[in-house]
């Protein structure tokens, strides 16, 4: 898939070809799986006042750069997510969390579109996270990692765009918590941002929502194998309470009606109940699942501060109190989408959105599909929402004098 | 002409220009009373379609008139349409959604065959003319002879091609004659720029919509105001 000498199979931090890499001037390598050191002169102020540098960003880029620049697609991942937006999990084996939308010929077309997906600051698959190693002490960061925000993510992408020569992005697109670093990317910089698509998302995060992330928080912090955050240092890793903080998040990312179609009352292999506390029912063998296979992929510590990233997210607060406030004066063309029965970022936070647009006459498209599939619906097989994309993008393509479709 | 049934005839050789657009449906080109609030809206202005359906008449001044165009449609369905077509259509309302827009945002503000499905339809237009600096709105003449007529001489409810719905499934709610928005609009002190009557198609009348035969004998008028 590419032709990158230093692509990375493995998530090492103390890498010599990446710490190679100069943050201005010479081209950054591209393709599936890259590293960059960034902040060596100027490190990433924090939201938190700490100054965070040098900082590793690992990305993923597919299809080219026009001479221009000007047909950058930013892909921004949600909370477990990473950079193989397209290609597949190095852990897992399971194909890109979004190779539906994103590959040659399709909705994202990296035939026409150069696209880029950053693993976030905090998070656990390369970039500049707990489970990485503290360059002052050698030691893996744990809970002495600083605090990060949704726009500090931002600012780090920000900051391998500058590497990278990307003045203006085409597009900066992202469902859930990647919608809430699309928002934030079109309030900080308004100017580097064509058009933007905030998936199934909010401008800031419910009370709910927090609740929800408290509980999971609570379950990897009880785990007597968190070790005050310093698993890595005792060869230990939390996986019970982080399968339980996973089973919890599963839940809120379906619906009553697609638990109830996939497996209703159904028992799990018997044919009755056995008035004990196996998993009788097959909707608890399937958490049980999604919590045993997610600890193989991700970092306790990094579920922390990423779930506090997402609390801490409030654009309007930030703004006076008044959303609007965050969007004045943007000449950014917005595609908000929702989904009818995700509960966990619900039609109504995306309204809200749409309403601030509004108040300050932003050019903005909203459609709420109609599904059944709650809160992952913008991961699956939704025609009515690709469709929707696939137009915007098209349209804001043409008002950007880019090729069409089909036009190369 | 044969396309249109009796209920029209009248008005169509007493009134209507010599049709020079095609019938409605034929690939000619978009509706004909589309095609006429698009006469009406300057090049490169920006431009407010409430109630734009699946947004042809967004997409018509795009493509002639390179309008900076955005909808407001209430029909998912229509929204999905417009938004697939690469348009900025929000899903709302123009009783509830009109409020969030600053004033003078627009140039022109289009109402086309709504303002009567309203529960607020003054409001609608005084926010209507606060965002844009034009309004263009049409509307249903319940003046119109056959209407009176149905009533006087059936006593019912008048369902026509204009107003086709019985009364119990109408989503009109607030049915008014051309005398009657006059008023509504004297009483806002907004300027009416152009008025005209229409036939059931959207035709151009040749008819003034100032005079009180218009209110006898058009089925639907078509308004451009300003703000004082």
């Amino acid at each position: 898939m590419t032709d990158q000498v230093d692509s990375h199979d493995t998530q090492t931090q103390d890498d010599t070809a990446a710490a190679r890499v100069p943050e201005r001037g010479a081209e950054l390598p591209r393709g599936q799986d890259q590293r960059v050191v960034l902040g060596h002169d100027k490190p990433l102020r924090l939201d938190c006042g700490i100054d965070l540098g040098p900082f590793t960003l690992a990305y993923s880029t597919y299809g080219s750069l026009n001479a221009e620049k000007t047909n950058c697609i930013l892909v921004c991942h949600a909370l477990t997510g990473d950079h193989f937006v397209a290609d597949p999990h190095p852990t897992t084996g399971k194909p890109g969390w979004w190779h539906q939308i994103v590959g040659p010929g399709k909705i994202v077309d990296t035939d026409r579109f150069f696209v880029i997906c950053i693993n976030v600051l905090g998070s656990c698959m390369g970039s500049s996270g707990p489970a990485e190693t503290d360059p002052a002490t050698g030691k893996p960061w744990g809970m002495r990692f600083p605090v990060i925000t949704i726009g500090d993510m931002v600012q780090a992408q920000a900051r391998l765009m500058d590497a990278l020569g990307i003045e203006r992005l085409f597009a900066v697109i992202g469902g859930s918590m990647g919608g809430m670093q699309a928002l934030e990317w079109a309030h900080t910089f308004p100017d580097r941002v064509f058009a933007c698509v905030p998936i199934a998302t909010s401008y800031r995060h419910s009370a709910q929502n927090i609740a929800f992330h408290e509980v999971g928080r609570q379950a990897i912090v009880s785990d007597p194998d968190w070790c005050g955050g310093d698993y890595l240092e005792h060869d230990k890793r939390p996986e019970r309470g982080l399968a339980v903080a996973r089973m919890a998040a599963h839940i809120t990312y379906l619906s009553e009606q697609a638990l109830h179609r996939k497996f209703g009352r159904r028992l799990q292999d018997r044919s009755t109940i056995t008035y004990g506390f196996e998993a009788d029912f097959q909707v608890e063998s399937y958490l049980r699942y999604q919590g045993s296979t997610f600890v193989d992929r991700f970092d306790a510590n990094s579920y922390l501060y990423i779930t506090r990233a997402m609390d801490y997210f409030d654009l309007a607060e930030e703004n006076g109190g008044r959303l609007a406030n965050a969007f004045m004066g943007t000449k950014t063309r917005f595609c908000v989408i929702s989904f009818s029965s995700d509960w966990l970022f619900p039609t109504s936070e995306s309204r809200a959105v749409v309403h601030a647009l509004n108040a300050v006459a932003a050019n903005v498209s909203f459609v709420e599909v109609q599904s059944d599939k709650g809160h992952d619906a913008f991961l699956l097989d939704e025609p009515e929402f690709h469709e929707t994309l696939q137009g915007f993008l098209d349209g804001a393509a043409e008002h950007l004098g880019l090729p069409r479709r089909g036009e190369g | 002409m044969t396309h249109i049934d009796t209920a029209n005839q009248t008005v169509a050789q007493a009134g209507t220009v010599a049709a020079a657009g095609a019938p409605p449906g034929a690939n000619a080109g978009i509706r004909v009373d589309l095609q006429l609030i698009a006469s009406l809206v300057a090049p490169e202005s920006r431009v407010l379609d409430v109630g734009c359906e699946d947004g042809t008449l967004l997409s018509y001044l795009w493509q002639t008139k390179r309008v900076d165009g955005r909808g407001i449609e209430l029909s998912m369905d229509g929204v999905q349409a417009a938004v697939a077509q690469g348009l900025s259509v929000i899903q709302g309302d123009a009783d509830t959604d009109l409020k969030d827009y600053p004033a003078g945002a627009f140039d022109y503000a289009i109402l086309s065959q709504t303002l009567q499905a309203t529960r607020n339809p003054r409001g609608v237009l005084e926010d209507l003319l606060r965002i844009g600096h034009r309004a263009i709105v049409s509307f249903p003449n319940f003046g119109y002879w056959r209407n009176r007529l149905h009533l006087v001489t059936q006593g019912r409810m008048p369902v026509s091609r204009c107003l086709p719905s019985q009364w119990w499934a109408t989503p009109n709610i607030h049915l008014c004659t051309i005398r009657d928005f006059r008023d509504l609009c004297r009483e806002l002190g907004v300027t009416v720029e152009a008025a005209y009557a229409l036939d059931s198609q959207g035709r151009k009348s040749r008819l003034s919509a100032d005079g009180s035969l218009a209110n006898l004998m058009a089925e639907q008028a078509l308004f451009l105001l300003r703000r004082k």
